[in-house]
């Protein structure tokens, strides 16, 4: 069986899309006629206003598992010729990097599509969980069923 | 068998992990979680919530997926990643 695609990485620290970049143009270059990069960051207002930072939990092991069989179902849908996933975990401040989605293809179509495809499946699959900051305290994050759909619309 | 607590969950149950030697006769993820449930509380209000997800070895379950002593089972809150 070949290797599987894509470069998982779940960690407390940051990354630079810079070196996710350059790392996904030179992996490829023959083949590479397109990367799609993704990055969602720490905002201000999430399901209060005030947010001062986020903490994010995961289930170790399950959460590299539901990752790789997101990228696994991309690579059947797409053409591509990598992915990089990085998700950080633990306490993180405003406007922090949270995840990042890198996806290198020969064609635009592909790569657009197979990161917005991870996203979303990230979001609904992958088990992390946040909790909002505040001034008066913090709260777990509400799932949300808009997210759902969301996945729901690829299938 | 292994039974992990994530996120709200977790907080509410003050436990993130707890090992079983015996399954009492469970034969599914539900039989275990209704053993959970009889704890009293916070134990039966927090294991009611009507969205509780539960994986067996680390893949999404449901209640009637059966198990076996060597099994790692968590219960967590819908996931909020991204």
């Amino acid at each position: 069986m070949p290797a599987k695609m894509g470069s998982i990485r779940i960690q407390e620290a940051d990354f630079s899309i810079d070196e996710e970049y350059q790392r996904l143009r030179v992996a490829h270059p023959e083949q590479n006629g397109a990367i799609c990069t993704f990055s969602g960051l720490v905002r201000e207002f999430g399901d209060k206003k005030g947010v001062t930072g986020m903490f994010l939990e995961h289930y170790p092991g399950m959460t590299e598992q539901s990752l790789q069989l997101i990228i696994d179902q991309a690579v059947v849908r797409w053409k591509l010729n990598d992915v990089t996933v990085i998700h950080r975990v633990g306490q993180l401040s405003l406007s922090d990097q949270i995840v990042f989605v890198g996806v290198s293809s020969a064609h635009r179509v592909d790569a657009f599509a197979a990161c917005e495809f991870i996203m979303d499946y990230l979001k609904t699959d992958a088990p992390f969980w946040k909790k909002e900051c505040h001034a008066q305290g913090s709260q777990w994050v509400e799932a949300k069923e808009s997210d759902r759909n969301r996945t729901k619309k690829w299938s | 068998m292994k039974i992990l607590f994530f996120a709200s969950l977790r907080e509410q149950l003050n436990t993130e992990e707890e090992q079983w030697k015996d399954l009492n006769g469970a034969l599914t993820a539900g039989d275990i979680l209704s053993q959970l449930k009889t704890r009293g509380e916070p134990w039966a209000s927090s294991l009611n919530a009507e969205r509780l997800l539960v994986s067996v070895n680390q893949e999404i379950s449901n209640l009637n997926t059966k198990i076996a002593i060597d099994d790692e089972l968590a219960f967590f809150p819908p996931v909020t990643g991204g």
